[in-house]
């Protein structure tokens, strides 16, 4: 179990937080103008990186409020913790989740099409999310 | 009013009668309560219908001022308490407060306790809401409380970490709950009251090693 030091309340066990997955997904200028595609990017596509990864946690049965978090996916060393709002910090690791996965393993399962850069990734896979589409 | 003054053998105002109809969430476990409990061991007992108020407001701004002023403080960090004779104030987030009050200070049995509150708030942002009915009150008090909760409660319980006149908002037996420490060897559990029968039960299992003499 994770000991997650709660910016307000101090180190409390896992199971008094909820997950909110992952941080800075910002919410579109204009949503209408969006394509399907372009909007299912922004609902379902997430970044699901091998090292640090920035998410969002609220404390559920303490004080109720949201942080973020900067976790390594792998080891699940904590390594930031930080206000809503606020943009990510620095970390060593930083390029690690913006090219994606950085494992060159064969059983890696993600293709390369990484992370949420919506305009760029949509028009390259049109026919992709079909079945997200009505 | 003017009926009791009339038959003063009946002594049932409008209030009293609104509490002898009320059926608190652990009342089915009293009897339980009172045959699981070993002095000078671990004791637990309901305390039930204490008026509790939920206040939300800004730190610094003039709403929480003028709350302060009705409560008598409003405490300013994880684990405070302010008490003000029999009303205390914990804190549950960093806008967010639990006012805890004897039972007669509530409304219906002519308390001004929440009126005075919403009077403070008036139009501010922020909450002033009636949640006496959203939690009851256990009582655990005796040298082996701190053993029984630490059966199902992570956060250190130890004196030197959790001191009298601290409350935190936690979970207990994996519910949640407000674990208040009133005493130096008494605890107040504040479950809600759908979690009142089982947590009451589980509390009265782990007191239940205590009645046995100990295995040496």
């Amino acid at each position: 179990m994770l000991l997650i030091p709660c910016p307000n309340c101090g180190p409390r066990d896992e199971t008094e937080f909820h997950y909110g997955g992952q941080a800075h997904v910002p919410y579109p200028e204009n949503p209408n103008e969006l394509s399907d595609t372009e909007w299912s990017r922004y609902l379902f596509y997430r970044e699901n990186p091998k090292g640090i990864f920035a998410e969002r946690w609220v404390h559920s049965t303490g004080c109720r409020q949201w942080f973020n978090m900067l976790r390594d996916t792998v080891s699940y060393d904590i390594q930031a913790i930080y206000p809503m709002g606020t943009p990510r910090p620095d970390s060593s690791s930083r390029a690690t989740p913006a090219t994606g996965t950085a494992s060159t393993a064969p059983d890696s399962t993600t293709t390369g099409t990484a992370g949420p850069s919506t305009s760029t990734t949509s028009t390259l896979t049109t026919t992709a999310p079909e079945g997200a589409t009505k | 009013m003017a009926e009791t003054a009339a038959s003063p053998a009946a002594a049932k105002t409008p209030a009293d009668k609104n509490l002898a109809a009320r059926v608190s969430p652990a009342r089915q476990l009293a009897e339980a309560f009172a045959a699981g409990s070993l002095a000078g061991a671990v004791e637990i007992a309901e305390v039930p219908f204490l008026t509790m108020v939920g206040l939300r407001a800004d730190a610094g701004s003039d709403a929480a001022a003028r709350l302060a002023g009705v409560t008598g403080g409003l405490p300013a960090q994880c684990g405070g308490v302010v008490g003000n004779g029999d009303t205390s104030v914990l804190w549950l987030g960093p806008s967010e407060f639990l006012v805890v009050a004897p039972t007669e200070a509530h409304e219906s049995l002519g308390g001004d306790l929440i009126q005075a509150l919403r009077d403070a708030l008036g139009g501010d942002a922020g909450q002033v809401v009636d949640l006496s009915a959203n939690r009851t009150t256990f009582e655990l008090t005796g040298p082996r409380a701190r053993a029984v909760l630490e059966k199902g409660c992570s956060l250190d319980l130890h004196p030197r970490v959790f001191k009298a006149g601290t409350a935190f908002s936690t979970e207990i037996a994996n519910i949640p709950a407000v674990l208040w420490k009133t005493g130096e060897e008494s605890f107040r559990i504040f479950p809600r009251a759908s979690f009142a029968e089982f947590l009451g039960r589980w509390l009265l299992d782990a007191m239940r090693e205590y009645a046995s003499p100990e295995v040496p």
